[in-house]
């Protein structure tokens, strides 16, 4: 592993990189990171790295740009295959990938909302976002893990969003936990990973993010 | 493989049912095809699709596979001859950001050009539009098709769009062949690979589909 040389281009608060972060320790890969200043002033190499979206994560293998977590994740899986994050057959795959399509084309967004909208609104944000909840609570089923007994794809794809939801659930007047008891679950379950406790920012602190975004916003 | 049971739930004038019909004919694999109704959706669609409720669904020995993009890796993964990923891990994570490029960008943009008010709007999502073919042209280069010498993920992902073109020319107003050549001469080169042109509708019902329709579809929002 010495001669693989990883840099991941990362924002303390970003779902998205987290994904990248807990799938490099879940493999034990070393890496180099960089913080970029999203609001300040992108560098150079983000730019150059990621021309068309200008977005973080970007993951640099050997000087080798690589874009969009969920399809970083998946290239971390397959260069470096043990312990698998996916499941071994086809079939599986595809349903973990369906999964993962869904929480990207979903969650993030339906979190966010609830602390997005302005008075009234909210009510209508958080309905959603707890109906979005429930069709993943409904898919983890009796399994300890989305990947069924071992933390997988899905779930990579999925914890880092949960850190954000303190702020839905301060916004919305509501708890994951009284809603979506086994969900919760899953994510006090996540969180006792090592590679998951150590990259999760402190809720309070994506809090005060929040705050301060809403505020250059201009969301009352 | 002789006993498999595949049946694909589509709908005629969808670009992404049409990826995964490219899918199966470039691996050979016969198949059931149901044509789906986009107003009146079947208990069969919404058995098999039951969070999206959504078109195309593959169903595989009475297993259902959703989103296109989804179901074209699996229809990979389990027949393995005509690879449409290229086998270095690298290359398979490029051709995963283009064809995803393609869902954000491309897959929008009909209803942006064409359903949105007239004027500085439509001519923004014109510009968008061509702006993002064009990069597509810079990522083909010189190759006969995104996937090399052979048709691949990209093209499969992309190419479906080409029979809403002479739609979205004609409604608003502009020739994507004097602005993209080379993306057009891409698009005709696939048009002549057997698995392409019995796969895409024609433009010309396309451009039909679309004036019947899009009163309907402006009111409810319904994309396709």
């Amino acid at each position: 592993m010495s001669n693989e040389d990883l840099l991941l281009l990362d924002f303390w608060v970003s779902p998205f990189c987290m994904r990248v972060k807990i799938a490099l320790a879940e493999k034990g890969l070393s890496y180099e990171s960089k913080e970029e200043d999203l609001f300040g002033g992108k560098s150079e190499l983000l730019l150059k790295s990621n021309p068309i979206y200008q977005k973080v994560p970007v993951l640099l293998h050997n000087g080798k740009p690589l874009n969009e977590s969920a399809i970083i994740v998946g290239y971390i899986d397959e260069k470096w295959p043990s312990p698998p994050l996916l499941p071994a057959c086809a079939y599986g795959r595809s349903q973990a990938r369906f999964w993962a399509d869904y929480i990207d084309k979903k969650l993030f967004d339906a979190a966010c909302t609830v602390w997005r909208s302005p008075g009234e609104a909210v009510e209508v944000a958080k309905k959603d976002f707890i109906e979005v909840l429930k069709v993943l609570e409904e898919a983890l089923g009796e399994n300890n893990f989305f990947g069924g007994e071992t933390f997988g794809f899905v779930d990579i794809v999925a914890i880092p969003m949960a850190f954000w939801f303190y702020a839905s659930e301060k916004f919305g007047n509501f708890t994951v936990e009284e809603e979506c008891p086994k969900l919760s679950a899953w994510i006090k379950r996540s969180m006792q990973r090592e590679s998951v406790a150590k990259v999760l920012p402190d809720p309070e602190k994506v809090y005060d993010f929040v705050i301060m975004f809403r505020k250059m916003q201009g969301i009352e | 493989m002789d006993n498999d049971q595949v049946t694909l739930l589509g709908f005629w004038a969808s670009p992404v049912a049409m990826r995964v019909r490219i899918a199966l004919a470039e691996k050979g694999v016969r198949f059931e095809y149901k044509e789906q109704s986009m107003r009146n959706k079947s208990a069969l669609l919404l058995e098999m699709n039951p969070v999206h409720k959504k078109i195309p669904v593959l169903i595989h020995n009475g297993k259902p596979i959703c989103e296109s993009l989804v179901i074209v890796q699996y229809i990979d993964e389990m027949w393995n001859q005509s690879p449409l990923l290229p086998s270095d891990p690298y290359e398979r994570a490029r051709s995963m950001f283009w064809a995803d490029f393609v869902d954000q960008k491309i897959y929008d943009m009909k209803r942006k050009m064409m359903w949105t008010a007239r004027g500085e709007e439509q001519e923004a999502a014109k510009k968008d539009f061509i702006d993002c073919l064009k990069l597509l042209e810079v990522e083909l280069g010189a190759k006969p098709y995104f996937g090399g010498e052979t048709l691949g993920y990209v093209d499969v992902a992309l190419v479906p769009f080409y029979c809403w073109f002479h739609a979205y020319e004609t409604i608003a107003n502009f020739s994507i062949e004097a602005k993209c050549p080379k993306l057009i001469g891409w698009c005709k080169r696939c048009m002549q690979k057997e698995s392409v042109s019995k796969s895409l509708a024609g433009p010309h019902k396309m451009y039909n589909y679309e004036e019947d329709t899009s009163a309907f579809r402006a009111s409810t929002m319904l994309l396709v």
